[in-house]
Formats: structure tokens, C-alpha cells, sequence
């Protein structure tokens, strides 16, 4: 059940602004404050709609990356350089801003800890956030449930989470990166894109039937997911969720 | 009654005429992807098409019997309930009125049933009468798997998801059954002009 979807329309509400985090280059964490927010499961996103002075408006859909925390939510928004609203919420937006939002929605490509595991996580670039979501539910509810999180980035600075990462492995979590562009000296890590060995390094295997997410630009989603069936994963189990190269 | 958003002045560059744009959506030039789970690939010689339920006989077309269907090529705009809209885009397919001629049924709902067990639900008065194809080639070039290749639902008047891909065929059905993202927080009927994206919108 998707919460507060089904207690009637989601309606468009104030979000403040109340801390703005570096992650990357690219990448800003936005944590907003929405007063009455009724909750959210991990993979969830909400509608983010923008209005110039004019009355324009533009709307886009951002995953959000938080546990549930009272009226407090996190977006983590990459910057896309041609894009119409990503340059404004990363560039732009400041603590004591305020846009409006509406959410959260979708009741697919979640997760929560009553599901248990093996769970295998998979994100290229900032298709990290939804599956973040997952692994600090995951780390909220004390579960140490048999997960893997292997993480596509371009380089070592690109890695979106990266100390958070480090502290919330272990307990059952193993966090595999994999740089594709550049590495910094001496790594001894994956230096490739995701392919069927490295997924099946990563495990667990089709055997044990873990839940499968999987999020990124299109292109790696296409690869990992229909690498994923290859290597005998029920395509069942393998949820999805892609963005495009417009986005913005 | 709307909070403005200080320095945002968006971009407004598109140069399409807004009154095909619907409230909500932007213009993209590519055609982004939007799919639950994997790429299912089904060799031609295993796809069929069926139209069951509330049929005085089922019926059911191998590959070759249905590219030998007449088809017809529509320029339509569509528009995804992630927010993109593409305008002008150009498809062949088989309009669902040939596919129904001639069976006769009391239905008023239709099931579109797809690879992977995926569904969505819509009244059949949305998929008659000109309004929907099962389309098999986009910008003149087999449809790719991705977009939903061999053939897939196009009811353009209707968000995308309603417009399933890898469609294997058509429930005919006395009674709504909502659909796969009907059941994950989406619209029962999805019209973009009303913009209904998700549940009680």
C-alpha cells in the first residue's frame, strides 16, 4: 500500500529549504522541512514543481533519499548541465527557500526491512539515492538482512555517499565500487563498467533469490538488468527504475 | 495559489506551441525509457497476440498473421507520466478496430496484458475508434526492444504507461481490474490534459 496515496490526492505543499549538502561536483543533497509530511518508503520519490515570478511552472520527479525522519526529507539532485530545474535546485536553492512538492509516490520499486533479504542493490551515478533510502531503512530498523550494494561511478570524487557508505557497511552490507573513468593511485578495485562477472562476483547468486534493484541512466540499466536474467535471476525479482539523459 | 520560487525563470526555449504541451510536462527531443523490470527479448516465431475474455471465441495471431494485417502510420505527441512529452512522433501499427472486427462483445473494459505479467486497464471506448494501435515500428525503423519492441499498446490520448509495451494482447472485461501501476499508487484513467498521474488526482 503506498501510504498516504490512498487517503486521497497528494496534494502540493510548502517545502523550506533547511540544509543544502555538497555530495559532489555535480550533486547537492536538499533537505527540506514539510510540515504534516505523512511518511515515505524507501524508493519512493515526489513531484517537485518550480513557479517563476511570471506563473510558469516546471515540475520534475526526484527520488528521495532519506529514512523517514518526522517532517524532514532529503532529495540528492545531480546536476544536469542542459537541464531546466536541476541547475536551479543545485546551484540556486538555499536554506530558508521554499518550493513546493508533493508526494511521496510509487509503490513498486521499494523496499522496506519486513521484506528481508539477500538484497542486491545496483546504481549507476545518482541512481544511488533511491536504493541509499533502502540501506539506511535498512540501517534504522537494525536489520542486518544479507544485502550488496555494488555502485557505478565515473571516479572516485564522483561517488555520491561515499563516507556514509563506508559506516553503514558491515552488519550484513557489502558496498563494492566500481570507477569507470578514472581511479586514484593504487586502487585495486574495479576499474570497469558493471558486467555479468562482476555482478556475479558481487552476488548473491539466482540460487538464493535475492531482491534485485536496480537504478541508473538507461543505457546501465538496460546492461545490468539483462545481465541479471543472463546469469539466471528471476526477471520477477528484478525491479527497475531508470532516468533519462533529459531529466534536468 | 502557488509559492514562487525566488531566481527561477526556467528555460521556455522550445518554441512548441503550449497548447500541446499538458499541465505538468516538458518537451524532450529523445525518447527516454520507463520500465518496471528487465528487457524481455521473445523470439517472433514464440510471440502471439490474443484478444480473450469476453469474446464469443478467443482469437490469437502468430507474428506473421498479424504484420499481415492492414496497418496505417500516425504522427501522434505523447506524453509520459514522468513528466516528458514528445510531440510529432511517427509509428505504424495495427489499429485495435481491426483487430476487433467483426467479434462482437458486451465489454466495456479492456485489459492490455504484456511480457513480465505487466497490465493496465482502460475502457474499451479508449482503444476504438481510431484511438489505438498496436504499433510495431517507430520513425520508420522496427520498434526497439527498449521502447517496447516487436509491438506495443500506443493509445497516445492517454499517459504512456497506458500504452503497454511488449503487448501480447486485450482482455475484454465487464468490470475494471486497475493494472500493474494502477496498483502502485497511478490513476485509474490517466488523462494528461486532467493531469491524472496518481491516485485521487
Amino acid at each position: 500500500m503506498a501510504g498516504a496515496a490512498l487517503l486521497g490526492r497528494l496534494t502540493w505543499q510548502p517545502a523550506e529549504v533547511v540544509e543544502v549538502v555538497t555530495e559532489t561536483d555535480r550533486v547537492r543533497t536538499l533537505a527540506f522541512d514539510v510540515p504534516g509530511w505523512p511518511g515515505h518508503r524507501a524508493g519512493q520519490h515526489v513531484d517537485v514543481r518550480l513557479t517563476a515570478e511570471d506563473g510558469y511552472r516546471a515540475e520534475r520527479s526526484y527520488s528521495i533519499g532519506s529514512a523517514p525522519d518526522g517532517s524532514r526529507i532529503e532529495l540528492t539532485v545531480e546536476r544536469i548541465e542542459d537541464g531546466e530545474v536541476s541547475p536551479y535546485l543545485t546551484d540556486e536553492l538555499r536554506p530558508g527557500d521554499t518550493i513546493e512538492l508533493r508526494g511521496p509516490v510509487g509503490g513498486y520499486f521499494v523496499w522496506e526491512p519486513a521484506l528481508g533479504g539477500p538484497l542486491l542493490l545496483v546504481a549507476g551515478g545518482s541512481g544511488i539515492v533511491p536504493l541509499m533510502a533502502m540501506l539506511r531503512v535498512r540501517a534504522a530498523a537494525g536489520s542486518n538482512a544479507d544485502a550488496r550494494l555494488l555502485v557505478s561511478s565515473r571516479s572516485w570524487d564522483d561517488v555520491i555517499y561515499r563516507e556514509e557508505l563506508d559506516r553503514l557497511s558491515g552488519n550484513g552490507l557489502r558496498v563494492v565500487h566500481t570507477l569507470t573513468r578514472s581511479q586514484p593511485p593504487g586502487w585495486t578495485g574495479h576499474a570497469r563498467r558493471v558486467d555479468a562477472e562482476m555482478l556475479a562476483e558481487v552476488g548473491p547468486g539466482p540460487a538464493e533469490r535475492p531482491r534485485a534493484y536496480v537504478c541508473g541512466p538507461t543505457p546501465f540499466v538496460e546492461i545490468v538488468a539483462g545481465a541479471l536474467v543472463g546469469l539466471g535471476h528471476d526477471p520477477v525479482a528484478i525491479k527497475t527504475e531508470r532516468f533519462g539523459p533529459t531529466g534536468g | 495559489m502557488s509559492i514562487v520560487s525566488r531566481g527561477f525563470r526556467g528555460r521556455r526555449d522550445d518554441g512548441a506551441d503550449p497548447a500541446r504541451i499538458p499541465p505538468g510536462q516538458y518537451l524532450t527531443s529523445d525518447f527516454p525509457v520507463l520500465s518496471a523490470g528487465p528487457t524481455p527479448h521473445t523470439p517472433l516465431e514464440e510471440w502471439t497476440f490474443s484478444i480473450v475474455g469476453e469474446v464469443d471465441e478467443p482469437r490469437s495471431w502468430s507474428w506473421e498473421e498479424f504484420r499481415a494485417l492492414p496497418s496505417e502510420e500516425v504522427t501522434v505527441d505523447i506524453h509520459c507520466v514522468t513528466k516528458w512529452s514528445k510531440l510529432d512522433t511517427v509509428w505504424e501499427g495495427v489499429s485495435v478496430d481491426t483487430l476487433l472486427e467483426g467479434i462482437d462483445t458486451t465489454a466495456e473494459y479492456v485489459l492490455e496484458f504484456a511480457e513480465g505479467g505487466y497490465t493496465t486497464n482502460l475502457p474499451l471506448e479508449d482503444v476504438t475508434g481510431g484511438k489505438a494501435w498496436i504499433a510495431f515500428a517507430f520513425d520508420g525503423e522496427a520498434l526497439a526492444p527498449e521502447h517496447g519492441g516487436p509491438a506495443r499498446m500506443l493509445v497516445p490520448h492517454l499517459y504512456f504507461w497506458k500504452s503497454a509495451k511488449w503487448v501480447r494482447g486485450l482482455e475484454l472485461r465487464a468490470t475494471d481490474e486497475p493494472g500493474f501501476w494502477e496498483t502502485n499508487g497511478y490513476h485509474d484513467y490517466g488523462d494528461p490534459w486532467r493531469e491524472q498521474r496518481y491516485w485521487g488526482d
